[in-house]
C-alpha cells in the first residue's frame, strides 16, 4: 500500500531496514498526515546531506511537522521505537550536523517559518525554520534589527543557528547567537516540552540555555526562539586598507585592538582570496597587496567619525599601503560584497574547495598563515585565505578536485594540518560552524579522554539513550584512539625524548 | 597539570579523600557571597591558595586567572591597561574571588547592556566530582568544539564541580561616562526605558528609584555627548555619579542594607528577574529598578508565594537574597523537565554528590 518495495534503492536494501522503515512509517502516519512522511528514495535524497556534500547518507524516513503538537507526537514515537532523529532546519550547515542518520529519522523543521516582532520589548518570537536574514527584514521598519549575520543569512535559519552558536563578521561587537537569544523553547527527546531562558534576561538554575546553543542538535530540538532585537546603528562606514605583506597585516590587526577599539568588523583576505573575489565580483580591491583588511565602524554619525580617524591613524602606523574610506553605503556595501561572496568566488576558481573553520588568538594570525604557505608546498594545493581577523576565526579554502581520489586525500591531511596547528597555537578546531561530523577527528586533538567522556555524561544527561543527532561532535574511544596512532594531544608529544624529523 | 601544581594537586586529593569517605565539601574563595544561595554545608574546600594570573595580553582581550585570585588584582591588572570587566561583578566585602564571581555570575548595573558574567566567559579548568582535571572552551572568542560546559558553570554555585582558573573576555574602558538625573514617577521611568531600548543611545546602566531615574552613558565622547544633548535631565559631578554606582552594584545603598530588626519583621529583598518592559509591578514596600527595567528589587513583607507570582505572570522568576524565612526556596522552583535535566548534570559532573549539595535546589 505504501509502496515499500519500491521505497529503498538497491545499495541500502536490507531486509531489516525495510522492516524497520515500514513499522516507523506506520506508526508517524498515525500522527501526521502521508504526505508530510517521505521515505521513497527518490524523495529522500535531497536530503541526504547538509552544505558539507562530501558526507552523505540516505535517512530511512523524512517527516515534516507543521505544529508543535506534531513534533513532541513524532519524538515520543522515536523514543518509545528507540529510533534515532535528526532535527533539519535550511541545510546550509557546512559541518555535516544535519548528516541524516541511515536507521533513523530526519525531522525538517522547515514549515516553522512564522515570528512575531514586539518593538516595545525589543524582541522576537521566531520558530525554528525562520530564516536569519527574514528576522532583520520584519524589524527594520522599527528601526531594529538581528545582529548576528553569518554569511548564509540568507537561507540559514534560527534553528540552525541555536544549533551552531553561529556567529558573522559582527560578532566581535555584537557577539555570538549565544548572547543574542533569551530563551529557546524545545522538545526532548521523549517529546517533553520545555523552555531553556526566558523572555527576561537570565532564568532560575543552571545555565542550560548556554549549553543547548552550540550544543548541534544533540541536547534537544528548538522549535522557538526568542532573540534580542537591537537598534539598527545610523550610519556605518567600512575602511579597506593593503597591506603589503601578511606579518603586517597581522599586527595591524592586533594594533587596532591593542588601542581600544572593537571595530563593528575587521576582515582579512589574502591575496589569492582578493584576485579570486575581485574577479568574481568586481569589488575594486587593491591586487597587488599581500592581504586587505576591512575595518568597519557604526554607530551615531559622531561616534563613527571618530572612530573612522581613530582607526586610520592605527593602520596607517602599522604601515598599510593604501588607505580608502568608504564615501557612501553603496561602496560600503562593494567593500564587503567580495568578502561576503568569499565561498562562491572559491567555487570559481577549482571544481572543489575545502572550508576550515578554526580560531587562533589573534596575534598568532601571521604565523599561522606563513604556516598554511608552507602546506600548499607540503601537500601540493592552493588554499585560499578569508578570515574574521578581529576574533582570529580563519576559513583558509583548501582548494581541490574531489574526482581525483589522491588530491582529496592530501586535501583531508592539509585540513587536519590546519586544524591542529590551531589547536598547537592556543586556539580551537571550530570557531563557528561546528563539529558535526567532518571535525571528529579533530576532537580527538582538542580533547582528553577524560573530557570527550564528560561531554558524553552531559549529552545523556538530557538524552540518556542518545537518540537525538548520535554520531555527532563527540567521537568515539575507538575513533580517537585510530587516530591518535600518530597524533599528539595539545601539542604535547609522547615520548618527547625520541628524536622526529 | 596536577603534579605540577601543588596548590591543585592538594584540591584533587581533598576531593579523592571525600569521596572515598562520602563527605560533602563547601567550595569556598573569599566567603563574600556566603548569604547568597541555600545555605552552605560540608567539609571547607579552600580555593585561594589557587591564586594568581595566568595569562593576560591585553591586544587579546582575554585574561585568565586562577580561581582563588582577588578580583581586586585582577581589576587592577585590567586597569592598568585600560581594560576592565565589562559586567560589573558586585562585591559585598572585600577578598571576593575570581572564581566566587563565577560561581555566583552575578552582574551589576552594565549587565543590560553589555552582557552579564557569563557572556564574558570563554574557557575554564573544572575539576569534576571524579577527580578529574578538565579544560573547557579556550582564550579565543568563537568556539564551538564541543558543548559550552564552560558558561554552564557560571551561576552554578559549584554544585558540579571546582573551578580551578577562567578565561574572561575584557574590554577597553569607556573613553567617556556620563550620568544623567531626572525627577521621574515609576510610571515615567518605564515609559523612557522603553522609548530607549529601541533607539541608538549609549546607555550603558540605568536605575530608578524614589521619583528619581539615573542613566549612565558610556562610550565614545562624541557619542556620549550627542546622547547628553538629546536626552536633558541633570548632569552628574563624575566622581558623585561613580560613587553612587558602586554603591548600587555592590548592594551598599542604603534600600539594599536590612537591618535584623526588619529581617526579623518579615521584611526581605527580592530580586526579580522579568522582561524590560514589564509594566509597574504592585508588590507592597519599596522598590529599586535596575537594567532598564529587566531586574527589579523589591524591599517587602509580602509572603514569598505573592513575589513569585507577581514574577511569574511578567515572564520572570524571583531570588530571595536576604531574608529570615527560607523555608519557600530561595530560588525560584524548576519545571520538572527540567529539574530532571539538573539531576541528570549533577550525575554527570559530580555522581556522589560531594560538591555544595543543596546550595543551590535540594537534591542536586
Amino acid at each position: 500500500m505504501l509502496g515499500m518495495n519500491t521505497a529503498l534503492s538497491a545499495a541500502d536494501l536490507g531486509t531489516g531496514r525495510a522492516q524497520r522503515q515500514r513499522e516507523i512509517v506506520a506508526a508517524l502516519a498515525e500522527v501526521v498526515p502521508r504526505a508530510a512522511i517521505l521515505f521513497r528514495h527518490e524523495d529522500t535524497a535531497p536530503f541526504e546531506c547538509d552544505a558539507l556534500t562530501a558526507y552523505r547518507t540516505s535517512p530511512m524516513v523524512v517527516v515534516l511537522p507543521e505544529s508543535e503538537a506534531q513534533v513532541a507526537a513524532i519524538l515520543k514515537i522515536c523514543h518509545k521505537m528507540q529510533v534515532p532523529v535528526v532535527a533539519r532546519g535550511a541545510g546550509t550547515g557546512l559541518s555535516g550536523g544535519a548528516t541524516p542518520h541511515a536507521m533513523g529519522v530526519l525531522l525538517s523543521l522547515a514549515k516553522f517559518n512564522k515570528m512575531t516582532i514586539d518593538p516595545v520589548s525589543c524582541t522576537a518570537v521566531v520558530q525554528c525554520g525562520v530564516r536569519n536574514l527574514a528576522i532583520s527584514e520584519a524589524a527594520a521598519p522599527y528601526g531594529l534589527y538581528y545582529a548576528p549575520d553569518p554569511s548564509s543569512q540568507i537561507a540559514c535559519t534560527i534553528g540552525g543557528n541555536v544549533a551552531e552558536n553561529s556567529g558573522g563578521v559582527h560578532c566581535l561587537k555584537y557577539g555570538l547567537t549565544l548572547h543574542n537569544v533569551l530563551r529557546v523553547r524545545g522538545f526532548m527527546v521523549d517529546g517533553e516540552a520545555v523552555d531553556f531562558g526566558s523572555q527576561a534576561l537570565d532564568a532560575p538554575g543552571l545555565d542550560l540555555l548556554s549549553i543547548v546553543i552550540g550544543s548541534e542538535g544533540m541536547l534537544a530540538v528548538t522549535t522557538e526562539v526568542t532573540v534580542r532585537l537591537i537598534p539598527k546603528p545610523l550610519l556605518a562606514r567600512c575602511i579597506m586598507a593593503s597591506f603589503r605583506d601578511i606579518e603586517s597585516a597581522g599586527a595591524a590587526v592586533a594594533s587596532v585592538i591593542a588601542n581600544g577599539i572593537i571595530p563593528a568588523g575587521l576582515e582579512m583576505m589574502d591575496k589569492a582570496m582578493t584576485a579570486a573575489v575581485d574577479a568574481f565580483v568586481h569589488a575594486d580591491y587593491d591586487l597587488e597587496a599581500a592581504a586587505i583588511l576591512l575595518c568597519e565602524s557604526d554607530g551615531t554619525p559622531e561616534e563613527v567619525e571618530e572612530e573612522i580617524l581613530r582607526m586610520e591613524a592605527v593602520l596607517t602606523a602599522a604601515g598599510a599601503s593604501r588607505i580608502e574610506v568608504s564615501r557612501d553605503e553603496a561602496q560600503r556595501l562593494k567593500f564587503w560584497s567580495g568578502r561576503k561572496n568569499a565561498f562562491p568566488a572559491s567555487g570559481g576558481i577549482s571544481p572543489d574547495y575545502m572550508c576550515m573553520d578554526s580560531t587562533i588568538p589573534r596575534k598568532r594570525l601571521a604565523e599561522m598563515l606563513l604556516a598554511i604557505q608552507q602546506m600548499e608546498v607540503k601537500y601540493n594545493l592552493r588554499c585560499v585565505n578569508v578570515f574574521h581577523a578581529g576574533d582570529g576565526n580563519l576559513h583558509p579554502l583548501i582548494l581541490f578536485d574531489a574526482e581525483d581520489a589522491a588530491e582529496m586525500r592530501r586535501c583531508e591531511l592539509f585540513g587536519a594540518d590546519i586544524l591542529e596547528t590551531s589547536v598547537r597555537l592556543g586556539g580551537t578546531v571550530t570557531g563557528e560552524h561546528g563539529v558535526g561530523v567532518e571535525k571528529l577527528n579533530s576532537m580527538c586533538v582538542q580533547f582528553s579522554e577524560a573530557e570527550r567522556a564528560q561531554f558524553t555524561a552531559v549529552k545523556r544527561a538530557f538524552d540518556p539513550l542518545e537518540l537525538l543527532n548520535p554520531g555527532k561532535v563527540i567521537p568515539t574511544l575507538r575513533r580517537c584512539a585510530e587516530y591518535g596512532k600518530m597524533h599528539v594531544h595539545r601539542g604535547a608529544l609522547a615520548f618527547p625524548e625520541l628524536p622526529r624529523f | 597539570m596536577a603534579a605540577q601544581d601543588p596548590a591543585l594537586a592538594r584540591l584533587v586529593d581533598q576531593v579523592a579523600g571525600a569521596r572515598e569517605h562520602g563527605t560533602p565539601l563547601d567550595i569556598h574563595g573569599g566567603g563574600t557571597k556566603r548569604f547568597y544561595g541555600e545555605s552552605p554545608a560540608g567539609m571547607p574546600l579552600d580555593v585561594t591558595p589557587l591564586t594568581g594570573i595566568v595569562c593576560y595580553e591585553p591586544t587579546e582581550l582575554v585574561v585568565t586567572a586562577r580561581a582563588g585570585t582577588p578580583l581586586r588584582d585582577l581589576e587592577a591588572a585590567l586597569q592598568e591597561h585600560g581594560q576592565c570587566l565589562p559586567f560589573e561583578p558586585p562585591r559585598f566585602a572585600p577578598g571576593g574571588t575570581v572564581g566566587g564571581m563565577v560561581a555566583a555570575g552575578l552582574s551589576g548595573p552594565a549587565r543590560a547592556s553589555v552582557g552579564s558574567v557569563r557572556d564574558h566567559v570563554l574557557g575554564l579548568t573544572l575539576l569534576n566530582g571524579r577527580g578529574e582535571i578538565l579544560t573547557f572552551g579556550g582564550q579565543v572568542t568563537k568556539n564551538v568544539a564541543g558543548y559550552d560546559v564552560s558558561r554552564l558553570m557560571v551561576g552554578s554555585l559549584g554544585v558540579l564541580g571546582v573551578i580551578c582558573d577562567v578565561s574572561l573576555k575584557v574590554l577597553p574602558t569607556s573613553v567617556a561616562t556620563q550620568t544623567l538625573s531626572f525627577d521621574w514617577d515609576e510610571a515615567q521611568a518605564l515609559e523612557a526605558f522603553r522609548r530607549w531600548a529601541a533607539q541608538p543611545l549609549p546607555i550603558n546602566g540605568s536605575a530608578w528609584h524614589r521619583g528619581q531615574l539615573r542613566v549612565r552613558l558610556a562610550g565614545a565622547r562624541a557619542a556620549v555627548a550627542a546622547a547628553c544633548e538629546r536626552l536633558g535631565g541633570e548632569r552628574l559631578e563624575t566622581s558623585v555619579a561613580h560613587a553612587w554606582w558602586l554603591s548600587v552594584r555592590d548592594q551598599s545603598a542604603e534600600f539594599f542594607v536590612i537591618g535584623e530588626k526588619s529581617l526579623a519583621r518579615g521584611e526581605a529583598l527580592w530580586r526579580l528577574s522579568v522582561p524590560a518592559a514589564t509594566p509597574a509591578l504592585t508588590l507592597s514596600g519599596e522598590q529599586f529598578i535596575e537594567w532598564g527595567g529587566a531586574q527589579r528589587w523589591w524591599r517587602t513583607t509580602a509572603p514569598a508565594a505573592t513575589v513569585r507570582d507577581a514574577a511569574a505572570a511578567a515572564g520572570g522568576h524571583a531570588t530571595l537574597i536576604k531574608g529570615a524565612d527560607r523555608s519557600f526556596g530561595v530560588f525560584a522552583p524548576l519545571s520538572a523537565v527540567l529539574m530532571r535535566v539538573h539531576q541528570g548534570l549533577k550525575q554527570a559532573f559530580d555522581p556522589e554528590h560531594i560538591f555544595n549539595p543543596g546550595r543551590l535546589y535540594q537534591g542536586l
